[in-house]
C-alpha cells in the first residue's frame, strides 16, 4: 500500500489559554471521502488551518504522499495541491463566475476570459456541478456559489479538497448533489475532507470518519464498522453516569413558561423551529440537547423576543408574550443569559455598573428624571459582593475580566431581575472548573426557589447533572422529552441523530 | 521562526489613559503646525511670523477674541449636533445642509412677521431654526431606521439640495429689491435680531451653545435616553437584547443631531448678518465634523475645540492681509485633523520591541 495522501503525526496547537489541539492524527488515503466529526471546539478547524498552512504546529509533522513538508504561508499550501472550501464564501459579488475562478490565477499578465468561461463549462459538465460561467455571483442561489468555490479549487487542480461543514447552507437536494460531487472527486484520485458536527451528513457521505474531542483524536473508523449511537458516544465522551440523589424527578409546581407549536425562520430564511411546543413548570430545570444548529438558539431568542415567529404561541404565568418584543419578554419576567456574552449579554466597552444596569435603568427606583447614581452604584457594589464577582474596580471596562466573572456579572444581573422564567444557553462554556460549579450553583438556588429554567447545552454530562427533564432537538423539531431519571445517553444519542422517540422504542 | 514573531509589534493597550490622550492631542496639533510650516516655507513665509500673526489676530485682542467666538458659536451648535448622531454610531455629514435649512426656517418667519415683538419672534424662529434642521436630519434618519440606506450618502447629498434650496429664495422671491441685486434677502426688523453682548458681535447664540452643551453633558450621564444613546453606540445587539428600541432611538438622535444644526443656522442669520444670503456658512457644518472628532465627541471639550477652530478662521483673515492664501486656514484644518486621527494609533497601541513572549 503506497504512503496516505495526507498524514498529520501528533500535531500541537496551542493558543493563549487554550489548546486547540493536543497530539491530534489524521491519516487521508486518496480516493476516499473523510469525515472530521467533533463537537464545536473539539479543534476540527484548528486542525484544518493546520493543515492549510494558516497555522504553524507547535509540534507534530505533516507528510504529503510520505513526503515531510513545512508550510509557512497558506501560499505554500495552495501550490501542494490543498484547497479549502470555507463555511463563509470569498467570492466577489458584483463579478461573473469566471471572473472569480480567474481571480488569485497565477501565470501570465493577460487572461482570456472566454477560453476560461469554456473550461469552466467543461469542469462543471464533468463534475456535475450546473453552472453559468457568466452569471454574477449576487445573482446565485447559496448552493450555487458553493459550487463556484469548488469549480474554483478544481481548476486550480487541487488535489486534497476540506470543506468546512458544507450542508450547513443547502437544502437536502442540494446537499445530495454535492456529495455526488465528492464522490466524483474521490474516483478522480483526490481526497475529500469535510467538517462536521452532524451524523447524518457522516452517514451518507463519508467513507471514513476521524472523530475529534478536546483537541485530540479519539478515533478513525470506516463507516461500514460503525453507526451513529457509537459515533455519539465517542463525540460527546463517555457513558455518562447518573448522579443520582440529587435532584428529584417530579414537578413540583404549576406551568409558567408554556410554548405551543411555534414556527420560526432562521437568519438565512429558512425553517428554524418546526412545531415546538413545550411547557416548564415552576422549580423546573427543562434542560435541551442538540448538536449545534438544530434550532436551540432560535427556540431562546423567540422566547426572548429578539426573533419574530410566525405561527404559535408563546405564554408567561398563562399570560401571552407580545411576540418579537424584548422589552415585553423582560416585562413579563424573561430572563436570559445568551451564549454570546461579551456581543449580546455585555457591552465590553462599558464598565460593571452600567452592564448591571443594562435592563433595570427604567426601574423607576432610580429616579424619576436624573438617574441617582449614588444609589445605583450601592446597589451594584452589593450585587458583586453577593454573586462573588472578583474585578478591580466597577468603574472598568468588563472586557479586561475573565470569562467565569462575566458569566457570574451577567447571572447576577439576570437573577437579580427576579425573574420567572430564565434562560440559559451554554451558560459554562470556556468556563474553568471553578466558575462552572458557581454558575451550576446559582441555577439551581433559582431552581428552588421556584423559577422555570430553560437550560441549553452542548454537553449531556452537564444536562444529566442538572435537568429534571430533557428534550433533544433535531432540525427545529423536538424529537422527544424525557424525564432525567428515564434517559440513557445513547438514546439521547439516537434522537440527536434525528430519530424520533417512539422510533427508538422506549 | 514563523513570521508572526516580529522584532517590533503592535499591542493594543486596554484602556488609554487621559493624560496620555491629552498630550497625545496637544503633540500631533504641534505636528500639524510643523507639517504646515514646511509648506509656507515652501511658498516663501516665514512659519514664525505668520502663526503669532494668526494668534494675535485670533487670541491678542477684544476685538479679535470676539470676532473668534463669533466663529466659534455655530462650530459649537453644530458640533454638538453631529456629536449626538456620531455617539451612536450615526454619520451625520450633513450638518451643513441642516444649518442652511435652519436659517431658512428662521428667516422665513422674520420676514413674514417683521412687526411681532421680539419675545414673541426670536423664540418662535428657535423653534422654526430647530424643527426645519431636525426635520432636515430626519429625511435621511427614517430610511435609515426603515431599511438601513447609508446615511453618510444621503445626509451629504442633502446638504446640496439645502444650499441650493436658499439659493434659490435669495436669487429669487426673498431677493431684497433694494438690495442692488445681490443675493440677499431684506434685513430682518429689531424683532428678529438676537441680542449681542456690549459692542461686539458675540450674541445670544453663545449661551444657546454653552446651555446646549451642559443640557447634553448631563442628559448623556443622567438620563435613562443618554444611556439608551451610549448602550447604542457601543453594542446595538446588546441593546435590542435589553429591550430598548433601537429605530426611535436612531429617529430622535439624528432629529436632535439637525435641530442643534438648524438653531446655528437660525443664531447666526438671527445674530451676525440679521439677513438671510448667498454662502451663510462658509463650511461651519464640514468643519463640526472635525470638531467633534477632535473633542472625541464631548460636550465641554467640543465647546473649547470650537474656539480653537475659530480662532484659526480669525487668525486666517489676519494674515491675508500680508499675502498668505486663505486656503491655509483649511489647509492646517485638514492636517490637523489627519495628525490627531494618525495619532491613535499611538494612544490605542503600544509599540513593543523584541520577541513576542512566547505562551
Amino acid at each position: 500500500m503506497s504512503a496516505p495522501l495526507v498524514e498529520m503525526k501528533n500535531i500541537t496547537k496551542k493558543f493563549p489559554g487554550v489548546i486547540a489541539n493536543s497530539g491530534a492524527n489524521l491519516v487521508v488515503q486518496a480516493g476516499e471521502i473523510h469525515a472530521l466529526l467533533g463537537e464545536n471546539g473539539a479543534g476540527k478547524s484548528t486542525l484544518m488551518s493546520v493543515l492549510t498552512g494558516l497555522y504553524k504546529p507547535d509540534e507534530g509533522d505533516i507528510y504529503l504522499s510520505g513526503e515531510k513538508i513545512a508550510f509557512r504561508s497558506p501560499k505554500d499550501a495552495i501550490k501542494a495541491g490543498i484547497g479549502m472550501v470555507h463555511q463563509h464564501f470569498r467570492l466577489v459579488a458584483p463579478f461573473t463566475v469566471t471572473e472569480n475562478v480567474a481571480l488569485g490565477l497565477t501565470g501570465g499578465f493577460r487572461i482570456n476570459l472566454d477560453k476560461l468561461a469554456k473550461e469552466i463549462s467543461a469542469l462543471s459538465h464533468d463534475y456535475g456541478l450546473q453552472l453559468d460561467p457568466e452569471a454574477r455571483i449576487w445573482q446565485l442561489s447559496v448552493g450555487e456559489q458553493q459550487r463556484v468555490e469548488i469549480i474554483k479549487l478544481l481548476y486550480r487542480k487541487t488535489k486534497i479538497l476540506i470543506l468546512d461543514e458544507p450542508t450547513a447552507v443547502l437544502t437536502p437536494q442540494e446537499a445530495h448533489d454535492l456529495y455526488a460531487t465528492l464522490r466524483r472527486m474521490a474516483q478522480e484520485g483526490c481526497a475529500v475532507i469535510f467538517i462536521t458536527h452532524k451524523l447524518q451528513e457522516v452517514m451518507d457521505a463519508a467513507d471514513t470518519i476521524t472523530i475529534l474531542r478536546g483537541g485530540c483524536t479519539i478515533a478513525t473508523m470506516s463507516k461500514k464498522d460503525t453507526d451513529t449511537k457509537q459515533l455519539v458516544q465517542l463525540m460527546v465522551g463517555r457513558e455518562i453516569e447518573h448522579k443520582s440523589g440529587v435532584i428529584g424527578g417530579e414537578i413540583k409546581g404549576n406551568t409558567i413558561l408554556q410554548i405551543d407549536s411555534v414556527h420560526a425562520l432562521n437568519d438565512k430564511g429558512l425553517p428554524a423551529l418546526k412545531d415546538v411546543s413545550l411547557s416548564i413548570a415552576a422549580g423546573e430545570i427543562f434542560g435541551i440537547a442538540a448538536v449545534a444548529g438544530n434550532g436551540q438558539r432560535e427556540l431562546a431568542e423567540v422566547i426572548t423576543g429578539l426573533r419574530p415567529y410566525h405561527s404559535g404561541s408563546i405564554s408567561v404565568d398563562g399570560n401571552p408574550l407580545k411576540p418579537n418584543d424584548p422589552k415585553a419578554s423582560i416585562d413579563a419576567g424573561v430572563s436570559y443569559v445568551p451564549d454570546d456574552r461579551l456581543g449580546t449579554g455585555l457591552v465590553p466597552n462599558l464598565d460593571a455598573l452600567d452592564n448591571l444596569f443594562l435592563k433595570d435603568y427604567r426601574n423607576p427606583r432610580w429616579g424619576r428624571f436624573l438617574l441617582k447614581q449614588g444609589a445605583f452604584r450601592e446597589h451594584a457594589a452589593q450585587l458583586v459582593k453577593e454573586f462573588s464577582v472578583s474585578m478591580a474596580a466597577l468603574s472598568n471596562p468588563v472586557k479586561m475580566m475573565s470569562g467565569g466573572n462575566l458569566q457570574k456579572l451577567l447571572l447576577a444581573r439576570e437573577i437579580s431581575a427576579a425573574p420567572r422564567v430564565l434562560i440559559a444557553v451554554y451558560p459554562v462554556r470556556g468556563l474553568d472548573i471553578g466558575a462552572t460549579e458557581s454558575v451550576h450553583k446559582l441555577l439551581m438556588e433559582q431552581r428552588a426557589a421556584g423559577k422555570a429554567i430553560l437550560l441549553i447545552s452542548e454537553d449531556l454530562e452537564e444536562l444529566f447533572l442538572m435537568a429534571d427533564r430533557i428534550a433533544v432537538m433535531y432540525e427545529g423539531d423536538i424529537m422527544g422529552i424525557i424525564p432525567k431519571h428515564e434517559a440513557t445517553v445513547a438514546e439521547l444519542g439516537f434522537m440527536m441523530a434525528g430519530a424520533k422517540r417512539r422510533e427508538v422504542g422506549a | 521562526m514563523s513570521s508572526s514573531n516580529k522584532l517590533i509589534t503592535w499591542q493594543k493597550r486596554l484602556a488609554p489613559s487621559p493624560t496620555m490622550t491629552v498630550a497625545v492631542t496637544v503633540s500631533s496639533i504641534l505636528l500639524a503646525l510643523l507639517f504646515g510650516s514646511v509648506l509656507l516655507i515652501s511658498t516663501g513665509f516665514s512659519p514664525l511670523e505668520v502663526y503669532h500673526d494668526m494668534f494675535t489676530g485670533a487670541y491678542g485682542s477684544t476685538y479679535g477674541l470676539s470676532e473668534t467666538i463669533v466663529k466659534a458659536i455655530p462650530l459649537m451648535l453644530a458640533g454638538l449636533g453631529v456629536s449626538i448622531a456620531f455617539r451612536m454610531q450615526l454619520w451625520n455629514i450633513g450638518a451643513e445642509g441642516q444649518f442652511y435649512m435652519g436659517a431658512f426656517g428662521a428667516s422665513g418667519l422674520a420676514l413674514a412677521f417683521p412687526s411681532w415683538p421680539g419675545y414673541i419672534l426670536l423664540p418662535l424662529m428657535v423653534v422654526a431654526g430647530c424643527a426645519m434642521g431636525g426635520l432636515w436630519a430626519l429625511l435621511s434618519a427614517v430610511p435609515k431606521a426603515k431599511w438601513n440606506v447609508n446615511e453618510v450618502i444621503t445626509t451629504l447629498m442633502l446638504n446640496y439640495v439645502a444650499i441650493l434650496w436658499v439659493d434659490y429664495l435669495v436669487y429669487g422671491p426673498w431677493k431684497d429689491p433694494q438690495g442692488h441685486n445681490f443675493p440677499l434677502s431684506a434685513r430682518f426688523s429689531p424683532g428678529a435680531t438676537l441680542p449681542a453682548f456690549g459692542n461686539t458681535r458675540v450674541h445670544l447664540g453663545l449661551v444657546f451653545a454653552i446651555v446646549a452643551a451642559a443640557i447634553i453633558y448631563l442628559a448623556l450621564r443622567r438620563t435613562r435616553w443618554g444611556f439608551e444613546i451610549r448602550v447604542i453606540g457601543e453594542n446595538s445587539r446588546a441593546a435590542s437584547y435589553a429591550g430598548m428600541n433601537i429605530r426611535r432611538n436612531v429617529l430622535l438622535a439624528m432629529f436632535i443631531s439637525g435641530a442643534l444644526a438648524g438653531l446655528a443656522g437660525m443664531s447666526e442669520v438671527a445674530g451676525i448678518t440679521h439677513r438671510i444670503q448667498h454662502d451663510i456658512s462658509p463650511g461651519y457644518g464640514y468643519t463640526a465634523v472635525i470638531i467633534a472628532w477632535l473633542a472625541k465627541l464631548h460636550p465641554v471639550a467640543i465647546v473649547l475645540v470650537s474656539v480653537l477652530f475659530g480662532g484659526l478662521i480669525v487668525g486666517g483673515y489676519t494674515v491675508q492681509t500680508s499675502g498668505v492664501p486663505s486656503a491655509t486656514v483649511y489647509m492646517l484644518q485638514g492636517a490637523i485633523l489627519f495628525f490627531v486621527l494618525g495619532s491613535e494609533i499611538v494612544t490605542h497601541y503600544r509599540i513593543h520591541f523584541g520577541r513576542k513572549e512566547e505562551e
